[in-house]
């Protein structure tokens, strides 16, 4: 970075001293983008705050001053509540399964294998498809007549089984957390391959011959190693996870009832099928707020903050 | 005497375990997709069998030649338009922006950190005064409107991860480019994209697949012009199952080009993964 100084200061008197352009070139390159950061991020975000404030719904266009009503109506609001709890629930056991079995993944291909390449270049397969198209083809495979899943299960219970998976209520979440596990743990599993091989082999290979053994060798030195890029996939999927919308949409509509309503499938009915202007404005706030924090939080925590 | 060799790099019984262990995860991963493709070649008796048949007795493309007859398949131009067009753009003006961090520290720190914060944004709490705003505009189901938007969403990672590649490239060219009298505009035109080619690739692939794969802004933002094929896709739910060949077959167009893109691309998406996460 010695370097950067050098164009910074003097570079700008290398070719043209003075010249105007040159001058407010930095700002000319870098305006597009914050104007288009401004106008999608921040510009509606002061727009539904001030809507939030007042009465508006779908039928009536009352824009007088509602005070802190809306947002005294969040606290009341059990459904709102709830939709934020089954996102907890959905991301409490997806994340540390993705993790786990992504790792061990990893540690089978990181040695030599035959044919790895080609492994490797299937397994991407489910991370690249659309969420939507993913939730879609489990739809399919989850059909209690015409679906395989029932009938793979039939073979080893010797009956035939006609499970609902993606209505009956004990059985909705773990569909949901398959679906989930299936599309994005191949993305946990290429990040981690690819900071498993990054970890120094000399160092590995001195506690081995210092007689460490496996599992020690694995907490002590190639934990530590990896993890910085361990915890951003972590935070990646995470925060995929907390505003997971489609493969839900595809699988339950948040059915049954409301039994699997995350936040966002939430604050999508509340804003585009019943049009609770107003009040959505304000649900919106209370997920930016929470993420806000949530991300705060993990980032100091995780230590990533550089 | 030497040590043992670790567990997992022992030739013999273990390796052979490690294969089938292998072999058992590909296929789990891979049999979805499997099925969702050899779903959209059945026929409707074959689709609703029971019990349900794992390959067809023909390959036939009944299925799809009704998407294309009907004028769904052209979802998947739209889908190829947004994301095509966003793709190109939020890669110049976010290679500019990253040029501008890198090599000039605009606004310092702050407006570094200012812009993957971006990011963080939930899309749902973001669609819904998106949504409000582009109908005061006029811009719900128009093409530059999703464009704006995917454009946007795609900025701060572009930026983010074009920032690590331009700091890659000596500055001597940059500066020896000066010396023979470009101006910055060529310097960034004629030096900078063309060195930083491979990061280029390496961050287009994802912001491509981000943006073809997205559902929620597509769904609120589109009535029957610029519909894209994920949310075509949704339109053949229903109580009865009796489109499953239309979802298969819809799904399989709309995934093809994403594995096309993907397998040539492959190269440039593993470094891009890995990059992405060691540079944050």
């Amino acid at each position: 970075m010695a370097h950067t100084s050098t164009i910074a200061a003097g570079g700008a008197a290398l070719a043209f001293p003075g010249h105007p352009p040159d001058r407010h070139f930095k700002w000319w390159i870098i305006a597009p983008a914050i104007f288009l950061l401004l106008f999608i991020g921040l510009f509606p975000l002061i727009y539904s705050l001030g809507v939030s404030f007042q009465h508006r719904t779908m039928l009536e266009d009352d824009k007088s001053f509602a005070g802190f009503l809306n947002y005294a109506q969040l606290f009341r609001d059990a459904r709102l509540w709830q939709s934020l709890l089954h996102t907890a629930v959905i991301t409490a056991i997806a994340l540390p399964i993705e993790l786990v079995l992504g790792m061990l993944m990893a540690q089978l291909f990181l040695e030599r294998l035959p044919g790895r390449q080609v492994f490797v270049s299937l397994l991407v397969m489910p991370t690249v498809i659309s969420p939507i198209v993913a939730g879609a083809t489990w739809r399919l495979l989850f059909d209690n007549r015409y679906g395989p899943i029932n009938q793979i299960i039939g073979w080893f219970a010797g009956k035939p089984v006609a499970a609902l998976w993606t209505v009956k209520p004990d059985l909705v979440y773990p569909a949901i957390i398959l679906c989930e596990i299936w599309q994005w743990t191949p993305f946990m599993f290429l990040i981690l391959l690819a900071a498993l091989s990054n970890v120094d082999k000399s160092l590995t290979e001195a506690a081995e011959i210092d007689g460490a053994g496996y599992w020690r060798i694995f907490v002590k030195i190639v934990l530590p190693a990896i993890w910085p890029v361990m915890a951003i996939a972590l935070l990646i999927r995470g925060l995929d996870l907390v505003r997971i919308f489609d493969i839900i949409w595809a699988l339950t509509q948040g059915g049954p009832g409301t039994m699997t309503e995350t936040i966002s499938i939430y604050t999508y009915v509340q804003g585009f099928q019943q049009f609770e202007v107003s009040y959505t404005a304000a649900v919106a706030f209370l997920v930016i707020l929470m993420l806000t924090v949530i991300v705060t939080w993990a980032i100091r925590r995780m230590g990533l903050a550089k | 005497m030497t040590p043992q060799r670790p567990l997992l790099r022992r030739p013999g019984p273990v390796l052979a375990l490690r294969y089938a262990a292998a072999l058992a995860l590909t296929l789990f991963f891979i049999f979805p997709v499997y099925w969702l493709f050899i779903i959209s070649f059945k026929t409707p008796a074959e689709i609703f069998h029971f019990p349900p048949v794992w390959y067809p007795e023909s390959i036939q493309f009944a299925n799809y030649r009704v998407l294309f007859k009907d004028g769904d398949a052209e979802t998947v131009w739209n889908s190829l338009v947004l994301a095509g067009v966003s793709t190109v753009i939020a890669m110049i003006l976010g290679t500019m922006a990253a040029y501008s961090l890198v090599r000039f520290k605009t606004g310092g720190e702050n407006l570094a950190v200012w812009i993957i914060s971006q990011r963080m944004m939930p899309p749902i709490a973001i669609v819904f005064p998106i949504f409000l705003l582009y109908v005061y505009f006029g811009w719900v189901d128009s093409y530059h409107g999703l464009i704006i938007l995917y454009t946007a969403f795609s900025l701060p990672y572009v930026t983010w991860m074009m920032r690590g590649y331009i700091e890659d490239i000596p500055i001597e060219l940059e500066e020896s480019a000066l010396v023979d009298g470009c101006t910055r505009w060529q310097v960034l035109w004629r030096v900078v994209f063309p060195m930083a080619r491979t990061g280029l690739f390496a961050t287009a692939v994802f912001t491509f697949v981000f943006a073809w794969n997205d559902f929620l802004f597509a769904l609120v933002l589109t009535r029957t012009e610029v519909i894209t094929y994920t949310v075509q896709v949704t339109h053949y739910f229903g109580g009865q199952s009796n489109f499953w060949a239309k979802i298969a077959a819809m799904s399989v167009l709309g995934t093809v080009p994403v594995f096309f893109t993907v397998a040539t691309l492959q190269r440039y998406l593993v470094r891009g993964i890995s990059m992405g996460a060691v540079k944050g």
